[in-house]
């Protein structure tokens, strides 16, 4: 527990001195997987915390992006901060309560679909409406500001509030986790007709989390439109959902670090099979050397990358043993992980 | 009947649940007193099982009524009645698996004390759920184990997990399906002790096919035949009824 928390606080740690370390590129880079992650953390909270598998977050991140450049006037006046990111972070909330109340009325496959519908509606009113500026998307005209004190056009402070976001979402979620929320959260995950006769109502508390879930994705698609100072429909595409999804796998569900390690390990994945220099003309064909090694590392890392050390220490245990590892435990996950 | 109203905690009265063409409850009247073992027995598929959803509100009766306390619970999802005093464990372990057993009771606990606004506040520093967890594991008989994975108890751990989860909710009506299935005579033993205990301050429906467990410990019995009652009466009776012996008993 303790090693677990030094070595978070190591890694935002670097993080921070990240923009000091990394060329201009470098930042960029990862401030944009900082952006995935905070959207993977959004998606965790409904598939590793509560069991709902949710087809539909891109939705969330694009109304947040969208929201962002639709209130900025076009004065090029820049907006405050504190009025821009509660705008987004409000009306994604806002619409995933919507979905939400709809779409938890069903379960299983049903709530995939439903919820892949949904994305999907927002995905074309977007792409073929007046509203969103069709296939070529808008540019934003001025970036939010909170007055002399931060100007989020410079690439430090977009990086630095992106930073501290993720820092405050993942801190307050793992805050959460540990409470009575977090925990009837995780019962409904393990056995929802069980939490229904011992007396929760869950389909408040499913809606909750899927509001909240919703309201995050809204914030980390704000970041993305402030840094990237344009928008188009491809935010809310379903390429986008479902990349979320292999993010939270690769990093291992049911954890919060298991989200950010997901987002980084993707994207850096899918620099590295673009890259020309070490892939030469196969570069061209770097989906499919991402989608065979995203196969292989689903295979061999059921826990994905969060569970990866445990993983290797029972795997020493047992030899020192000599005996193969039985796993004793294996549907079972320590209560205190975040 | 017997015994002043006041007692009657839990009442069905003409309770029916068809699926399509088949009746698997049909137009059952039963009564459970405070103070007492009420034993429901029958062949499988007799419907005792739907019985305790119907009660429970796990599902809602095509036709008749439900009162918990004196109060028409028949409209009311399962959750509310569970918070209103009806507790109810399963046939099937459906325990939290990869939680601790202290888990598993403290979150029983919550669910009668939720308080999901205060978020941040850590679950253990709520020393009131600790405490009742604590206590009813340890009711139970499973103070030994309570901090390992649930799913890693033995069958009989786990049966007496799924009745200390009842209990953390503080209920005043337990609806027991099967309880001793599958338990040692040791375990079977303890199970009976707790039983006897609780029945003093709470109303108990018993569904087994331990015979001689239901007959030690009964104090009332309802037979049950392809969803209708055949009889019901204290244990003498039952064992008398030319009917049931036919139907059900056999030569116990």
């Amino acid at each position: 527990m303790k090693t677990q928390i030094a070595v978070l606080v190591g890694a935002f740690l670097l993080l921070a001195a990240w923009p000091w370390i990394g060329s201009s590129y470098g930042m960029d880079l990862v401030n944009k997987i900082m952006i995935y992650a905070l959207l993977a953390l959004s998606l965790e909270v409904l598939v590793g915390g509560t069991g709902l598998i949710c087809f539909g977050q891109a939705a969330f991140f694009g109304i947040g992006a969208y929201a962002a450049v639709k209130f900025t006037p076009s004065t090029g006046e820049a907006p405050s901060l504190l009025v821009a990111l509660p705008i987004s972070i409000g009306l994604a909330g806002l619409y995933a309560l919507a979905v939400g109340a709809l779409s938890l009325r069903t379960q299983g496959v049903y709530f995939i679909m439903v919820t892949l519908a949904f994305a999907q509606m927002a995905y074309y009113v977007v792409h073929d409406t007046p509203l969103g500026g069709g296939t070529d998307g808008i540019y934003l005209y001025a970036k939010p500001a909170l007055g002399s004190w931060l100007d989020l056009d410079k690439p430090l402070a977009i990086y630095g509030f992106t930073l501290a976001s993720l820092t405050a979402v993942f801190v307050l979620l793992a805050i959460m986790r540990r409470g009575q929320f977090g925990r009837a959260l995780d019962g409904i995950r393990v056995n929802e007709l069980r939490m229904r006769a011992t007396g929760f109502s869950t389909y408040p508390y499913k809606l909750a989390a899927f509001t909240l879930s919703g309201a995050i994705a809204g914030w980390a698609g704000f970041l993305f439109a402030v840094k990237d100072g344009f928008v188009n429909p491809e935010l809310l595409s379903w390429h986008l959902s479902g990349t979320v999804l292999i993010m939270i796998i690769l990093g291992g569900m049911g954890h919060l670090r298991g989200a950010v390690m997901g987002a980084f390990a993707f994207t850096l994945l899918e620099e590295l099979f673009r890259s020309e220099a070490v892939f030469g003309s196969l570069s061209k064909h770097w989906h499919l050397g991402l989608g065979l090694f995203i196969i292989l590392s689903v295979a061999l890392l059921p826990k994905g990358l969060a569970g990866l050390p445990r993983q290797i220490r029972e795997r020493l245990a047992g030899k020192l043993l000599g005996t193969h590892h039985i796993p004793a435990d294996d549907a079972v996950r320590p209560q205190e992980n975040t | 009947m017997n015994g002043a109203s006041n007692t009657v905690l839990l009442r069905g009265h003409r309770l029916t649940r068809r699926w399509g063409g088949l009746v698997a409850v049909n137009e059952v009247d039963l009564e459970l007193h405070r103070g007492e073992v009420h034993a429901v027995i029958g062949t499988n598929g007799a419907g005792k099982s739907t019985l305790i959803n119907l009660l429970s509100g796990q599902f809602s009766p095509s036709s008749g009524r439900v009162e918990l306390l004196d109060q028409d619970v028949s409209l009311w999802p399962q959750p509310r009645r569970a918070r209103a005093g009806l507790g109810r464990s399963y046939q099937r372990n459906t325990i939290f698996g990869e939680f601790s057993g202290m888990e598993n009771c403290r979150l029983s606990a919550q669910a009668a004390q939720q308080r999901p606004w205060r978020w941040w506040q850590s679950v253990t520093s709520q020393p009131d759920l600790m405490a009742i967890a604590r206590n009813v594991a340890q009711r139970a008989g499973l103070a030994d184990c309570i901090d390992r994975p649930a799913g890693l108890l033995s069958h009989g751990q786990k049966r007496q997990l799924e009745i200390a989860m009842c209990l953390a909710t503080r209920p005043k009506v337990l609806l027991l399906d099967e309880p001793l299935a599958g338990m040692g005579a040791e375990e079977t033993e303890r199970m009976l002790v707790l039983l006897g205990d609780l029945k003093s301050d709470h109303a108990i429906l018993l569904v087994e096919h331990d015979m001689d467990a239901v007959f030690r410990i009964a104090d009332r019995i309802t037979v049950m035949v392809n969803g209708s009652v055949i009889a019901s009466g204290n244990p003498t009776e039952i064992r008398d009824n030319e009917l049931v012996q036919s139907a059900y008993l056999g030569g116990h």
